[in-house]
């Protein structure tokens, strides 16, 4: 009976020290990003900016932010942000896909592993602002990058990459791409060395070719990793701003092509517009939670789908099995 | 063992959260009493370069010491003058200027705004505002101006005629040329005969196309030219608050420097990039820029000779000279202003009197910085007797200037002038650069100016 008594004790005492501890991140998270949050969404509804040093508002114009919003060039930028994120993402994973197969594979034997590892990653130690400088200096139209093309006879003059639509789109594509190709290379790295070595065996045991190896025992078994990375990727994109922010002078420009949807709300927050940006940033949230689930049923079919999937390819053939 | 340091590390973190939070919660220092009739010692002075607090380091009579970080200055008196420098591009200095002075009855009084610099682009923003003082209000500044030319006092007047900040300069635009290039090609660096071959835009493209032909360009970049033009502007870009009426003038500046760019008498730069700085050293095949007194110290200078050496051989010291140009223009300017609820008004009248007015400082300024000085009588006797500036090969610019000077204005400046003329800039880049059509570039214009000014609802553009 003690014995029951001191069980119990201990249980009640756990769960208070539990939630003791996990209370100062969820007051933080209150404080600090649930009422701003919430706020953002009120805000939308109004008319609140800075004209000057007077502010105007909030009057409530119910939709008409919204309304203005889809009336902007909206779409552009979204296709914009799309177009910087895909240029990026793609080279990104098959050269992590790439990379992460080879330090992985036990025949190749790569020596230096752990310092490929390190240099790869490097890149992402650098504060992506810090960065977008660097290429802003390095291909200037007075720039190194440009002495040296033109110096080597490759070029007759400087080429101007950030007056050329393709070159600036090209640079900020590079950009992420160097910035994060390091980090999926070695989760996917991770993903690989998580399969269960057997599996290769027993491939390579049946004639397996590498390829083989790679499309129908590598790809399926990571692909929980791999959907992993592409939404993390995909929200990344999405909110893609520092690196064209700050290698276009936040101008967005030629032609605001390289706008995206976070520097068209950062362009509303220079007159203080809390209504249009609020609007902005509940759209773009919307966006982002629907592409989420899209990408996460689609790509990774909990148990319960998969069996009816399984009962869906059974079902006609038990039918015509009836009939 | 691994126990101890696990609650050790817990507590360390637990403590850093709590910390870390409480920390936000705003320091008050406790000399609040500062503000009861005795004058602070602290002034709090808002600026976006540092060209004013050279100045005041090198010429106001009081400066004891410069910190090492140039961050502070410290009086004779003990006053420390803190330096807020925040940079002026895409309006980030009057965003937070504005955000500092909205926040002003709430601060305490070493950490308000005592004294910000203003200029042209948006001075009517804050002296239409309750936010400056008149400086009738500081004793002895207002009598003291009366030498100053009358422009830089009607650009900083509002409604009611009262005068609200002070400059040390007056800004007449000039076109500065090399010497080099024009001894090659005109034939002379005679400022007489270079101003003959730029009397006029006509006369100017004959001689761009006369640089083009020797291999050079008449022009660095796209800008160079839009305060020439947007100077001479019929009425204000904004009047009513709602519309924004664009002038003739500017789609002149449009129409020309597309004509040039496809011409290649410019070499493609933007304002103040890494590119058009470099078009202004000794390598550079560029022959003028139309440019404005204050830039021959601030820009110029600096970029023609970026080692200090003065010597000509290893620099453009001495290659450049300056001449009207084709029309009379002037290009802003920097307004000392004090801001309403200052604790320091009796030193910033003093600096108001000392650095705008006083006749030995604004001389020896004129003198060792070249600079176009806000003082009539001043700029005579300069005009009869300087010997001439050693960067502009011994010319003596104020004898050409002291006439253009007096006719200057700036009537068509508007609060909002900042905004319009760096979206027009960057909108029109893609048109010269052929990113985009004359009406994309104009649509791409009107859709950034409704992000930044949300309260314009109608872009005019001439016929």
């Amino acid at each position: 009976m003690s014995k029951k008594k001191i069980s119990a004790e201990r249980e009640v005492s756990y769960a208070k020290w539990g939630y003791i501890f996990i209370a100062p991140f969820f007051i933080a998270f209150l404080i600090f990003q649930f009422v701003p949050l919430a706020q953002t969404i009120y805000y939308s509804f109004f008319e609140y900016y800075r004209s000057g040093l007077t502010v105007i508002g909030p009057n409530p114009v119910g939709l008409d932010n919204y309304k203005a919003l889809l009336e902007s060039d909206f779409l552009k930028y979204a296709g914009n942000t799309v177009i910087l994120w895909l240029a990026g993402f793609i080279p990104q994973i098959i050269i992590s896909l790439l990379l992460a197969a080879w330090f992985t594979d036990v025949r190749l034997r790569i020596k230096g592993k752990q310092f490929f590892k390190v240099v790869i990653y490097m890149p992402n130690l650098i504060m992506a602002s810090a960065f977008a400088m660097l290429f802003f200096a390095l291909f200037s139209n007075n720039g190194p990058v440009n002495a040296t093309l033109v110096s080597l006879g490759i070029l007759e003059h400087p080429f101007r990459f950030l007056s050329s639509v393709a070159g600036t789109r090209g640079l900020v594509a590079m950009m992420n791409f160097l910035m994060w190709f390091g980090n999926t290379t070695i989760l996917l790295m991770a993903a690989v060395m998580g399969i269960n070595p057997a599996l290769f065996e027993a491939a390579e045991l049946d004639g397996c070719s590498p390829r083989q190896t790679f499309f129908r025992i590598t790809l399926p078994m990571i692909r929980p990793i791999l959907v992993y990375v592409l939404i993390t990727s995909m929200i990344g994109g999405l909110q893609m701003f520092d690196v064209p922010q700050i290698l276009t002078n936040g101008k967005g420009s030629p032609d605001r092509t390289v706008t995206t949807l976070i520097m068209f709300l950062n362009n509303h927050l220079y007159s203080k517009n809390y209504g249009m940006a609020g609007a902005v940033s509940v759209v773009l949230f919307i966006i982002c939670a629907i592409l989420c689930l899209l990408v996460y049923f689609n790509l990774n079919p909990t148990e319960s789908d998969r069996k009816i999937k399984k009962r869906d390819k059974l079902k006609p053939r038990k039918e015509a099995l009836n009939g | 063992m691994k126990k101890t340091w696990k609650a050790i590390m817990s507590f360390a973190l637990i403590a850093a959260m709590i910390f870390g939070l409480s920390a936000c919660g705003g320091k008050k220092t406790d000399d609040g009493a500062a503000a009861e009739g005795e004058a602070g010692k602290v002034l709090n002075i808002w600026c976006w370069n540092d060209e004013f607090q050279t100045r005041f380091n090198d010429y106001y009579p009081e400066v004891k010491e410069v910190a090492e970080d140039g961050s502070t200055t410290t009086l004779n008196d003990g006053t420390v003058v803190n330096w807020i420098i925040e940079p002026n591009a895409d309006n980030n200095y009057q965003n937070k200027l504005d955000e500092a002075l909205l926040n002003q009855e709430s601060a305490d009084a070493d950490s308000k705004v005592d004294m910000f610099l203003v200029e042209a682009d948006y001075a009517r923003k804050y002296t239409n505002s309750e936010s400056t003082m008149n400086i009738a209000d500081l004793p002895g500044v207002l009598d003291a101006t009366s030498d100053q030319y009358e422009y830089t006092k009607e650009v900083v007047s509002d409604a009611e005629g009262n005068v609200k900040g002070v400059s040390w300069q007056a800004c007449p635009g000039l076109i500065a040329y090399r010497r080099s290039i024009a001894k090659e090609v005109l034939g002379s660096d005679d400022p007489e005969t270079v101003q003959a071959a730029l009397a006029d835009w006509d006369k100017f493209a004959e001689t761009a196309q006369k640089m083009k032909d020797a291999g050079y360009f008449m022009l660095s970049g796209y800008d160079d030219t839009f305060r020439p033009f947007y100077n001479n502007d019929a009425a204000p870009f904004v009047e009513d608050g709602k519309t924004l009426n664009i002038d003739k003038n500017i789609m002149d500046w449009v129409a020309m420097t597309k004509d040039y760019t496809d011409k290649g008498f410019n070499n493609k730069t933007s304002l103040w990039s890494d590119d058009w700085n470099a078009d202004q050293g000794k390598d550079s095949k560029v022959f003028c820029i139309p440019a404005c007194t204050w830039e021959i110290d601030f820009t110029l200078t600096g970029n023609a000779d970026p080692d200090g050496t003065k010597d000509p051989a290893q620099s453009a010291w001495g290659d450049y000279a300056v001449c009207l140009g084709p029309v009379n223009w002037c290009w802003g300017g920097t307004w000392l202003t004090a801001a309403a609820g200052t604790d320091n008004a009796d030193l910033i009248a003093d600096i108001m009197i000392k650095m705008t007015t006083d006749k030995d400082i604004l001389n020896k300024i004129a003198t060792e910085k070249g600079d176009f000085v806000n003082s009539k009588s001043v700029i005579s006797d300069l005009a009869a007797n300087y010997e001439g500036n050693d960067f502009l090969g011994g010319q003596n610019h104020y004898a050409l200037l002291s006439d253009a000077a007096a006719g200057l204005s700036l009537k068509i400046a508007s609060p909002y002038d900042q905004g319009v003329i760096e979206k027009m800039q960057a909108a029109m880049k893609d048109y010269f650069d052929g990113n985009a059509d004359l009406d994309t570039a104009k649509a791409n214009f009107e859709t950034s100016i409704k992000e930044i000014y949300p309260e314009i609802e109608t872009v005019n553009w001439p016929e």
